[in-house]
């Protein structure tokens, strides 16, 4: 469709002509302006709402709301063809079968064996064996081989070594959906452990004797404690409410040394909606200081986000400081309970605070103990009212934590933010699917793409600068401030305003930082080879000096030595690379190579999510990630329009 | 009189020290007549607290039988516990310090008895002076020129004496011009946009009157800072309405018949009583120990202290915005034009001038669009958040405007060669300090009370390399451009530095600003290594070559 104007959220003179054209995968706007022909694409499978406003004179408004937040405002001049691209988009945006989704189409041109080794990358056998089992305790189960006990949960589960077959299937038996007591992370230190499972089947007074053994068994395995928490995490009038429904929460007094304790996190459709609130704010006009701190508060979100900080501080807590065991369950155990068991895991456990690390806790915590990501992130078209931000909320309790502790993560914001595009994008096959069983039927590994191999070959724009592996921050237990006067918890403008570049800091800290480093780096390495010729010319003038009448000889060989290492780098050379270098100079008004610098690496790291989405942003976009704020440029023009409308209207 | 009549109980054993994020600790108090010294001897980290009096902002006193516990708040926004044993030396110091925290005699300020203890290097008394900016300023254009004519304070009382106007405006019409403003404040330059030639005025409400009074040598005053055919804009700080009501009291504002070659904008900025509120809110909630999100979120809202960041910031940038890319000349003011005026016209400055984001060019700008342009720092920041007392006169407007300088700061944080400890440290010297730099109300009661002479200034102190040092930003490069901030909601946060400062342990964050440093140091030590060896390797080789041939 031709003539299409892209306007911009901030001022309407800003807005754009080109062309939009509909692929099998994507939406692409091009801009007819002759240089740049900017680009704009959108994967259909970011797309969360498509929405038709009534006709204005200047043609048919058509508004699509990205999973990513990010929001695409077209005008159409047709009604008739803002009708077919609205139709189909709401068809291309709802797939109904796994195999129309990208990650079968995506091919980032690497052979069967790079695959395969991608997706070995990250192993949670290995996982366990870091972390200590099995052992003594601890044991891998077999029970849940052919997904026969539990279809929602891993075939390799960790369980405590005295709890037989019997106990764990009659255990599975009174639980939601089976989805029985199991391990989640074990703290070698102290042998507390945190176990994860569904909630149990008790209603008002049933009991099951093999799921008591079962709780007794992870005391046991304990042998330092004798008594465990079970943290439901759920509030308690929703739990009480189960128990009409013949589920519920563990009566304190059918197990034996228990301690119940409730944590109250909203479900699924409370942060649903918390989260359409908050958007709704993000996306006001132009709103007041007040509209948007009263709006952030009635959205409740950072209410949420706090509760579930709190509840993996609480585990934390009794893991490290008590050295009790916890069982976690909310109802189902997939949402709630991943969000808890990973926060208290990467408080505990520094290996998680590492890009690696991270990959590997999301892998155990998320993808095989059967977070439903399927239903969360609607990347087929199902029941709406399954859909929720629950490993959203994670990714930004990382994210508040990454504030708290600047140097304790080894990984940067755009990290979370590039692993939460890919949660939606379905480019990768990580992600697809409710569970471990459904993802082996479709052969996922053989027929996609591993999104860990690919975030790890492009690790040095991750990187978080301020990190140093031998830091205090690194080692050892967080203890976050919990309350607001000590700690402020902020809105995520990264995230929720990603695509508003114009709101974000012009200079970042992170990519200035990284620029140096990586030029410290590349200075290290000169000052190795100066200090090697250095030493080789003083051995060979002393030689020169104290054997004169082989000086001849000497000096040939010395001198071919030279030649070759000239070749090599001469200095001549070495002012190139220094050239190169001034990735930094946040002089913003030279052309420097700063900018091209960064440009490079990120096009280098990300081609597929810069093609997906950033194509937008550009050169205006890398330039306001780029330390040097090369920044003000883009600044002076887009701050001047889009802040003007915003001075203006106050 | 004697500070040590007001001492009866100068120094008390076994107090004890409570401060949030750290242990309590034993240790003596004594009471001189400026501080308040708290020292511990422990072994293992003996430690001191030395507390200015003038810092202390209120003082509350209980008892649990003969133990008295005293709280201190102080201007810093810090608040420490002192439990002291003796229902008496308790009652003492507490009443001491309530005395000899409010002594309303200027002269008996800490600074009249400071003695520095470090080599004066530079006087700050005399590191900016007007006729140095007018000597950068002549370079460029001759537009301009200094004028004496308030040399004995006479035309305006809160004016300096050296100010600089429009060249073709002679001092008797500045004379007249100043009868027509409020307070004499006529209209001064401000700043001069290199750029484009154009410039910045401030000066007070044009007194106009309910019967429209004009004055023609005003007119032409401003008038005279347009290019033919161009218009100007005059900022007023005010609501349409207030600037109204103002008519009747006197005051007004430039009519269109009269200025016709201006466009008016007002910019409403509160001030006074209604930012005091604010402040002490926003305290009140930062202190507030609950857990609960909401209630954070609701308290911080209805503190109202970032929308006044949010307004003061857009008006700052309409007037840089005017000046930069309508290439139009802006007259600031608002009532008086001694306190919404000055932040709208020093933070226009930030963000047209790299110079103001360097140190001793933000120093320059504190002294010539503050100190000089005489806000009333001694009323305005007599009492902090904490006071009871509630003055009319008490705002924290020179707090609004660092907070707001760190908010542009942290959108651009590599174009400031300070940091914000640099802006937290003039905080705390506006509101209690050994120097005498923010002493009085303007330059007139400076030079009756003799500061240059019987004072040390705080630039003098500051600007000794190992002050430098603590405040200069390891990120900074010099950054040419305008730099325009953005100030939507999302785009603003509380300032942590100052608002949360003894709440929030700050451990992690002092780590990560000691990683950001070395970083930045070993690179540079690299540089200079690896250049070293080039330099030496290319003599060598010419050495080689020399025995070669």
């Amino acid at each position: 469709v031709e003539n299409v104007r892209l306007l911009d959220r901030f001022s309407s003179r800003r807005a754009v002509v080109g062309t939009l054209y509909l692929t099998a995968t994507h939406v692409i706007f091009v801009e007819n302006g002759s240089e740049t022909r900017k680009e704009t694409w959108v994967l259909h499978s970011q797309i969360s709402s498509i929405e038709k406003q009534a006709t204005t004179a200047t043609g048919c408004p058509l508004l699509i709301r990205c999973k990513n937040f990010q929001v695409i405002h077209l005008v159409i001049p047709q009604e008739r063809d803002c009708h077919d691209v609205y139709l189909s988009l709401i068809r291309l945006a709802r797939p109904v079968k796994y195999e129309e989704l990208y990650c079968f189409s995506f091919n980032p041109k690497l052979d069967k064996e790079e695959r395969e080794q991608g997706w070995k990358l990250v192993d949670l056998s290995e996982e366990y064996n870091r972390m200590g089992v099995p052992n003594n305790y601890w044991q891998i189960s077999d029970v849940n081989r052919d997904y026969g006990v539990c279809d929602s949960y891993p075939t390799e589960v960790y369980v405590p070594k005295s709890a037989t077959a019997h106990i764990i299937v009659g255990s599975s038996k009174f639980r939601s959906r089976r989805r029985f007591p199991a391990l989640s992370y074990y703290c070698k230190g102290n042998n507390a452990s945190i176990c994860r499972s569904s909630q149990p089947l008790s209603g008002f007074s049933a009991r099951c004797l093999e799921d008591e053994q079962m709780l007794q068994a992870i005391r046991k395995a304990n042998p330092g404690s004798d008594f465990i928490y079970v943290v439901d995490t759920r509030p308690k009038l929703n739990a009480m409410a189960n128990r009409a429904a013949g589920k519920g929460y563990e009566n304190e007094d059918n197990y034996s040394n228990i301690k119940f304790q409730f944590i109250g996190i909203e479900n699924i459709h409370v942060m649903r909606n918390s989260l359409q609130k908050m958007l709704e704010v993000c996306e006001l006009k132009s709103p007041s200081m007040s509209d948007f701190l009263w709006g952030l508060e009635n959205s409740g979100w950072l209410k949420h986000i706090k509760a579930i900080m709190d509840a993996g501080i609480f585990i934390a807590k009794a893991v490290a400081e008590e050295g009790v065991s916890v069982l976690v369950h909310c109802s189902d155990g997939w949402d709630r309970t991943a969000q808890v068991c990973s926060v208290a895991s990467l408080l505990l456990d520094p290996y998680y605070r590492t890009m690696k690390g991270f990959m590997v806790l999301i892998e155990k915590d998320w993808v095989s103990f059967g977070h439903k990501f399927n239903h969360r992130y609607g990347n087929l078209d199902g029941d709406p009212k399954e859909i929720s931000p629950v490993i959203d909320q994670f990714l930004e309790c990382v994210w508040q934590l990454m504030e708290q502790f600047p140097c304790a993560f080894e990984f940067n914001e755009r990290f979370l933010i590039h692993i939460q595009h890919h949660i939606y994008s379905c480019q990768f096959g990580n992600f697809l699917c409710n569970s471990q069983k459904e993802r082996r039927e479709l052969k996922i590994k053989e027929r996609t793409y591993s999104l860990w191999a690919h975030l790890w070959k492009n690790r040095a724009d991750y990187l978080n600068p301020l990190y140093r592996s031998d830091h205090s921050q690194t080692q050892g237990t967080l203890h976050p401030q919990i309350a607001p006067c000590n700690f402020l918890y902020k809105f995520w403008s990264g995230m929720y305003n990603r695509f508003e570049k114009g709101l974000h800091p012009r200079q970042s800290v992170t990519d200035y930082l990284m620029a140096v480093k990586e030029e410290t780096q590349q200075l290290e390495e000169e000052l190795e080879v100066l200090q090697e010729r250095l030493a080789n010319l003083q051995k060979s003038q002393s030689g020169n000096n104290k054997v004169k009448s082989k000086q001849q000889d000497r000096s040939k060989q010395f001198g071919l030595y030279t030649s070759n290492n000239s070749l090599a780098n001469t200095p001549q050379e070495y002012s190139n690379d220094l050239k190169s270098f001034p990735s930094r100079s946040p002089s913003q008004g030279d052309e420097d190579s700063a900018l091209i610098l960064t440009q490079d690496n990120l096009k280098s790291s990300d081609p597929d999510l810069s093609a997906n989405s950033d194509q937008e942003s550009g050169v205006e976009d890398l330039s306001c990630r780029s330390p040097s704020g090369g920044g003000c440029l883009p600044s002076e023009d887009s701050g001047k329009d889009s802040d003007e409308a915003v001075f203006l209207a106050g | 009189m004697e500070f040590a009549e007001l001492i009866k109980t100068p120094r008390a054993d076994n107090v004890v020290l409570h401060r949030p994020f750290h242990q309590a600790v034993e240790g003596t108090l004594c009471l001189t007549g400026h501080h308040l010294i708290f020292s511990s001897r422990r072994q293992d980290n003996a430690e001191e607290l030395w507390l200015l009096h003038s810092n202390i902002d209120s003082i509350e006193k209980r008892f649990v039988g003969s133990l008295g516990t005293i709280v201190i708040k102080c201007k810093d926004l810090r608040i420490i516990q002192l439990d002291i044993p003796g229902m008496e030396e308790c009652l003492n110091i507490a009443s001491s310090i309530e005395v000899l925290s409010t002594l309303d005699s200027v002269t008996l300020m800490y600074p009249f008895f400071y003695r520095p203890m470090f080599e004066v290097l530079e006087d700050g008394w005399s590191s900016f002076l007007l006729e140095q900016e007018f000597e950068l300023l002549s370079s460029v254009t001759n537009e301009w020129r200094l004028s004496y004519v308030n040399k004995e304070f006479s035309v305006c009382p809160s004016y300096p004496p050296v100010v600089i106007v429009p060249k073709s405006i002679d001092d008797e019409a500045l004379r007249k011009v100043a009868l027509f403003r409020h307070g004499g404040r006529f209209p001064v330059l401000s700043y001069y946009h290199q750029k484009n030639g154009m410039a910045m005025m401030r000066s007070s409400q044009p007194l106009t009157g309910t019967n429209g009074r004009r004055c023609k040598e005003d007119e032409k005053l401003i008038n005279s800072t347009l290019r033919s055919g161009r218009r100007g804009f005059v900022i007023d700080t005010r609501p349409l309405t207030v600037a109204q009501q103002a008519r009747a009291k006197g005051g007004g504002f430039e009519q269109e018949v009269h200025y016709p070659q201006w466009r008016r904008i007002h910019k409403y900025i509160e001030r006074f009583n209604i930012l005091q509120e604010s402040f002490i809110k926003l305290v009140e909630a930062c202190n507030d120990q609950s857990h609960n999100m909401d209630r954070w979120l609701s308290k911080l809202e209805a503190s109202n202290w970032l929308t006044h960041i949010k307004e003061l910031l857009t008006a700052a940038c309409l007037a840089a915005q005017c000046i930069d890319r309508e290439g139009a000349s802006v007259l600031v003011h608002g009532s008086e034009g001694t306190d919404s005026t000055l932040q709208v016209t020093s933070l226009a400055q930030i963000i047209l001038d790299p110079r103001c984001r360097t140190i001793r060019g933000f120093e320059a700008l504190v002294v010539r669009e503050w100190l000089q342009a005489g806000h009333p720092f001694q009323q305005r920041c007599a009492q902090s958040a904490y006071s009871n007392s509630r003055q009319k006169w008490e705002a924290p407007v020179f707090l609004l405007f660092l907070e707001c300088v760190w908010q542009i700061h942290r959108q651009f944080p590599c174009s400031f060669e300070f940091t914000e400890q640099f802006l937290i440290m003039l905080f705390e010297h506006a509101y209690a300090s050994q120097f005498g730099t923010f002493l009085g109300n303007n330059e007139n009661e400076r030079a009756k009370l003799k500061l240059p002479q019987k004072t040390m200034s705080l630039w003098s102190w500051v600007n000794r390399p190992e002050e430098l040092s603590r405040f200069q930003n390891p990120l900074y490069e010099a950054n040419s451009l305008v730099i325009w901030p953005s100030v939507a909601p999302q785009s603003l946060q509380l300032w942590e530095g100052v608002f949360l400062r003894w709440n929030r342990p700050s451990k992690f964050l002092e780590e990560a600003e000691k990683e950001r440093i070395s970083i930045i140091t070993y690179n540079k030590e690299l540089q200079a290594r690896v250049n070293t060896l080039r330099r030496q390797l290319a003599e060598m080789e010419v050495t080689v070559e020399m025995l070669q041939e």
